[in-house]
């Protein structure tokens, strides 16, 4: 007997696991999103947006709809991608997984696959909605699914990573909730950072999600804070620590091996 | 090769500096039925979850069907089920998304009527579609055995199967156990119970502070640690034990006031000759008078003692 070079039917049932969790709680992963866009446009895009100017040209409302879907995005993404591989360690039923004939790259592709599946998804939902209320015309439409898949999958590694370390609940979610929403509110979701005093313009710069609502946001209407491949180099680059810090965590068992 | 997991020099040290393994080495035969029996904290769940890949071993080797589970770790862990002491389950899956999930995760195709055996044969076809949280402790430990059966394992592993098992599970855990070694399946459980290993096992291995003390056939083992013991507390002390009772290999104790005679409690000692009856038929020829008798079993606990002092002796 020889051994399968990639465990198909492990990946694809870790997979289909996770993704059992998404569809059996749908409406509420699917509603949620879908009220809060709503929310954000009936504030920001009519309360709010009729007064302020076109940025860049382009309308106010529509211009929050790239930072609107990122903060969706990273939120979920680090959610899913903690959540998947913390419950496992929490209930105990890690063990089936660390005695499985599963390679660490096949368990990453598994269950970051699926977080990042779940966050696309609902980076879709967000801009269907929010096309129900502003009519957005997208310039780089291969470019902006191909920014939602890469965000998707570094920030779902990224919990995955968070997953692993975290030993409460707590310790859960106080990345997403402690770090990512403020660095998202303060990284241009809501306003170019040209808006802001050029002292403030060079403290962003020192803020990583700039760069990515910056790229995400050149898919859409072709205009970036940043230039879009540095955007993409330092995603890139995020996406690799993440990788070799999994490599690592695998390796020696950190909080998963005795 | 009859070897089915071979164990050479295995050791363990936990981070915080306990040493839950000693250098262990073992082989488990194809086929059989092993009991690892020890007391808690022996190391016998170490040594399964170092087997199965759970624990990160600090020395040694162990191949499995002749796999190295470190480097052929696929191959190893095709071949081997677990079912761990703790139940460990998804609360919120049904007992057949979790016991295929098992399948899948183990490297398997899918194979629905394979999984409805496993279920029948657990009587857990009729929960199939019950969601894990609503059953029962005992119907529990059917799911993990049941998805510890999922892949077709040809090695078992059972951690404490029967701690907090009631006593129809427990029956029908020993039959399950019985027809999987019909197919072949080699079955490696832990127990702290000494007639769980002596109705189970074809061979058992005894375990403590780390160390394997003893592997024997069962048969062997039982007459060992079978072992019951006379005392006669005696009415004048006696100097030597008198050449007549040379047949019974007896000790003097108490300066001389206590004659201690160690027995095989599972034959009858009496039809070798050499039985209390016919000790005391001598003793009473001789003149020796006795003011009082007692006879002992040995509890499980005394034979580790006795195993432990006898190995840490034999060390020196």
């Amino acid at each position: 007997m020889r051994a399968p070079l990639f465990n198909v039917h492990g990946v694809s049932a870790i997979y289909r696991f996770e993704m059992a969790r998404f569809t059996r709680t749908i409406w509420q992963s699917l509603v949620t999103p879908v009220i809060t866009t709503s929310l954000y446009f009936v504030v920001f895009g009519s309360a709010i947006g009729s007064r302020m100017q076109d940025v860049h040209g382009v309308p106010y409302a529509a211009f929050i709809v790239p930072g609107l879907m990122m903060m969706t995005l990273f939120t979920e993404s680090i959610f899913n991608g903690s959540f998947g591989i913390y419950f496992p360690k929490f209930v105990g039923t890690i063990y089936e997984l660390l005695s499985a004939p599963i390679s660490p790259l096949e368990a990453v592709v598994a269950y970051v696959g699926a977080a990042a599946t779940k966050s696309v998804v609902l980076g879709l939902v967000i801009l269907a909605t929010a096309s129900m209320f502003v009519s957005i015309d997208i310039a780089h439409p291969i470019a902006m699914v191909g920014f939602l898949v890469l965000i998707a999958v570094t920030f779902a590694l990224f919990g995955f990573i968070l997953g692993i370390w975290a030993n409460s609940f707590e310790q859960l979610n106080v990345v997403p909730m402690l770090i990512m929403t403020p660095l998202t509110f303060l990284g241009g979701a809501f306003y170019s950072i040209e808006m802001l005093p050029a002292a403030w313009r060079v403290v962003t710069l020192f803020n990583p999600v700039v760069y990515i609502i910056s790229c995400f946001r050149w898919s859409f209407f072709g205009q970036a804070d940043v230039p879009v491949a540095l955007s993409v180099g330092l995603t890139v680059a995020f996406f690799a620590a993440c990788l070799v810090a999994v490599g690592m965590i695998f390796k020696t068992g950190w909080r998963l091996k005795n | 090769m009859s070897s089915i997991i071979s164990i050479s020099n295995l050791t363990k040290t936990y981070a915080s500096g306990v040493q839950a393994l000693k250098p262990v080495s073992l082989e488990i035969k194809r086929g059989e039925i092993f009991a690892l029996l020890g007391p808690n904290g022996a190391g016998k769940t170490t040594l399964i979850n170092i087997v199965c890949g759970i624990v990160t071993s600090s020395g040694g080797t162990v191949l499995a069907d002749g796999h190295d589970i470190v480097r052929d770790y696929r191959l190893a862990r095709m071949k081997i089920g677990l079912v761990p002491q703790e139940l460990h389950t998804d609360a919120f899956e049904t007992v057949l998304h979790t016991v295929s999930f098992s399948r899948g995760l183990y490297g398997r195709p899918r194979n629905p009527e394979f999984i409805e055996k496993v279920l029948r044969d657990l009587t857990l076809w009729d929960k199939r579609n019950a969601m894990i949280r609503t059953l029962s402790g005992g119907m529990k430990r059917r799911v993990m055995i049941a998805k510890a059966l999922a892949h077709e394992p040809t090695i078992l592993f059972l951690d404490e199967p029967t701690a907090g098992v009631d006593v129809e599970l427990r029956r029908d855990m020993w039959d399950m156990v019985r027809s999987l070694r019909e197919k072949g399946v080699t079955i490696i459980l832990t127990t702290h119970y000494i007639d769980e290993a002596e109705e189970m096992a074809d061979r058992i291995g005894v375990i403590n502070k780390g160390e394997l003390i003893v592997v024997e056939e069962k048969a062997a083992l039982m007459k060992k640690l079978g072992k019951k013991e006379l005392t006669l507390q005696l009415q004048e002390p006696l100097t030597a034990i008198p050449a007549e009772l040379s047949d019974w290999q007896l000790d003097l104790k108490a300066d001389g006031l206590e004659l201690h005679y160690a027995f095989d409690g599972t034959s009858d000692p009496n039809a070798t000759g050499r039985g209390i009856s016919s000790l005391l038929k001598r003793v009473s020829e001789l003149g020796i008078g006795f003011k009082d008798l007692n006879t002992k079993q040995s509890s499980l606990e005394d034979i580790f003692v006795n195993l432990v002092h006898r190995d840490s002796g034999a060390g020196k």
